[in-house]
């Protein structure tokens, strides 16, 4: 807070006599504007966050209210770690979330490149981009699944019809090996969007000059493209990755809606097996235990991450 | 702008430029024009091989999605007055009559209710907070606000948990005012966050004008303030409204009946013999639609709101 003359008056008048003279100190308006929101997250986020790290030490479970509840230590902890289904889960989501940013950075990137080279009508024709990004991933992903039958489905029909292939003869939701990529492409279809945008703010934030001054230097396109837009806009493209990454760590709706984790649990990620195990099977205080973990991974990767991106900041 | 610019892209990437991405905007609607043109086929012509782009309208997927019909019998069907109304007339033509409404009208109005409300809830909250995190001097704002942030990285199913256990004690379970006060709490860190950027930008010697002119700090905010941030408060508003709209895991767990809202209700929509696609397609249509419409319209503040958010930090 920068230092002016009014505030200086404000703090060397004593609380009391502010009160008189305007009504509450700054002091209790500051607190009576926090207050609700900080009481709201209080209840609704931190509360809950500490009940869920105790029954995750009990063998609680929730449709059994009636029942005595039993202290069992770590246990649940041991037992997640060491569960090779639950290391199934983790490779499924490490799978999703590495191919989904894969190509929502590449894709996202080449647009707002394209889009950047200001064609008249870019402006309508981002937001038409931008549409699925806005809409409900439960909706949306339930239609696709209609779009991905085998035989009816467009999906099916429109590879047919580039690869010659018999539309009937490939399950994208029903296969083993195709399952994975069928969620990839639908998150990348919805969310490739959002990383667009933040690299169309980084190269929109690119002051005109350098390119100038780099020209002036007879550096070629090629080179200004490799030792200006790319490391220019590397910050907000890290920063889009972090987004997407914390997102997609947390990935349920869609992924719930079009497979449902199947076939077999090959597209199970560790919020839907999470939630099988909490509200399925009831096991709450194991559930506990399996959200502490989860919650503590996307928090440790995601203060490592921005360590590293706060460096690529300061160069 | 001068004709000769190093910066100015020629005329030919341009057209390269639009045309790739015009072909990228186009396969990207594919699917949203599928769900539109589905409402309006018949449960045949909707699984049909090939698929059918060309084929003649019908409201039938709009009746049954607002309608629960019943199956009878050929001699039944006699006996019965002929239709009075379009809407029967068309589910007659499949052997059936209307039984009732269907659910979707309730659960498509507890999408409103809870989402205008959640949204009212956070912006006012939100704007209240942002003020004083912009104004005064609070003891550890920055992890204040870090914290607030923090609060979104939580997996909802692991919130989920106890406070479906917090709701079932206290009531709230499936309930309007339950499902608006959480909403609240997961918008309000973006609201906070956002309106923040917005009223960082309105310049301190308007405030301090009007308090050298008498008025309190509280009419300073309300008469000065909040006009001056209107802009940002409306782009936020339609942040936390889109995302209290599309909420779907929170209102899965918690929700089944008199505040179910419609993301989890439309998958559920069956027809007789399988799950009737032109009902389902109708549904989500007239849930997307307005998201869509309102993208287009308010594209200026919006597309400034995502990357603002984003960037900002």
């Amino acid at each position: 807070m920068t230092e002016t003359p009014l505030s200086r008056a404000a703090q060397a008048t004593p609380p009391g006599v502010a009160r008189k003279i305007r009504g509450l100190s700054d002091r209790a308006i500051a607190w009576i504007f926090v207050g609700p929101t900080i009481f709201l997250l209080l209840a609704i986020n931190i509360f809950p966050l500490i009940w869920t790290i105790r029954l995750s030490f009990t063998d609680f479970k929730a449709n059994r209210a009636g029942r005595e509840i039993k202290n069992v230590g770590l246990r649940n902890y041991e037992r997640i770690l060491t569960d090779s289904d639950i290391w199934l889960n983790m490779q499924a989501t490490a799978h999703f979330l590495f191919w989904t940013i894969f190509f929502q950075v590449l894709i996202g990137f080449a647009l707002a490149y394209l889009i950047n080279k200001k064609f008249r009508g870019n402006d309508l024709w981002t937001t038409i981009i931008v549409l699925p990004m806005m809409l409900s991933p439960a909706v949306v992903g339930n239609f696709w699944k209609f779009l991905y039958q085998p035989q009816i489905g467009l999906f099916n029909y429109i590879v047919a019809f580039f690869t010659g292939k018999d539309p009937s003869s490939f399950e994208m939701l029903g296969s083993v090996d195709l399952a994975p990529w069928s969620i990839v492409i639908v998150d990348t279809w919805m969310w490739t969007p959002f990383v667009m945008l933040i690299c169309l703010a980084g190269l929109r934030s690119i002051p005109d000059y350098i390119y100038e001054a780099a020209e002036i230097d007879r550096a070629s396109k090629l080179r200004q493209f490799f030792t200006i837009t790319i490391p220019m806009v590397l910050p907000f493209l890290m920063l889009a990755v972090l987004f997407r990454g914390i997102e997609n760590f947390k990935m349920f709706d869609l992924v719930v809606q079009l497979t449902g984790g199947g076939p077999g649990s090959t597209t199970e990620l560790t919020s839907i097996n999470l939630k099988r195990e909490a509200f399925e099977k009831w096991r709450t205080g194991y559930a506990s235990a399996y959200a502490i973990i989860l919650f503590v991974t996307v928090f440790g990767l995601a203060s490592i991450y921005v360590k590293a991106l706060n460096k690529v900041k300061e160069r | 702008m001068s004709s000769f610019s190093v910066t100015e892209p020629s005329q030919r990437s341009k057209w390269f430029a639009g045309t790739l991405v015009i072909l990228y905007a186009l396969i990207t609607m594919v699917p949203l024009a599928w769900i539109m043109l589905t409402g309006f086929k018949t449960p045949p012509d909707s699984i049909s091989y090939p698929p059918k782009v060309f084929f003649e309208p019908s409201l039938e997927g709009y009746v049954n999605l607002f309608t629960t019909r019943t199956r009878i019998g050929q001699e039944a069907l006699d006996a019965l007055p002929p239709p009075d109304t379009w809407y029967e007339e068309i589910v007659r033509e499949r052997d059936m009559v209307i039984a009732g409404p269907s659910k979707f009208g309730e659960r498509f109005l507890n999408s409103v209710i809870i989402g205008f409300g959640s949204t009212f809830l956070s912006i006012v909250l939100g704007t209240l907070a942002a003020y004083a995190f912009s104004r005064f001097k609070i003891p550890l704002a920055d992890d204040l606000l870090f914290f607030i942030l923090s609060t979104r990285m939580m997996p909802p199913i692991a919130v989920a948990i106890p406070i479906f256990l917090m709701y079932r004690q206290l009531g709230l379970s499936d309930t309007h005012l339950g499902m608006i006060l959480l909403y609240t709490a997961v918008n309000i860190s973006l609201a906070v966050w956002l309106l923040k950027g917005f009223i960082d930008e309105i310049p301190r010697e308007y405030e301090e004008a009007a308090l050298i002119d008498g008025y309190t700090r509280f009419q300073a905010f309300y008469k000065v303030v909040l006009p001056q941030a209107a802009t940002g408060i409306a782009s936020t508003a339609i942040f936390c409204l889109i995302f209290a709209w599309n909420e779907y895991a929170f209102a899965v767990l918690l929700t089944s009946g008199t505040a179910q809202t419609a993301p989890p209700f439309i998958p559920t929509i069956i027809g007789v013999g399988g799950l009737d696609w032109p009902a389902v397609a109708a549904g989500a249509t007239i849930f997307l639609l307005p998201v869509m419409i309102f993208t287009v319209a308010l594209r200026k503040h919006l597309l400034r709101g995502i990357t603002f958010g984003a960037v900002r930090k």
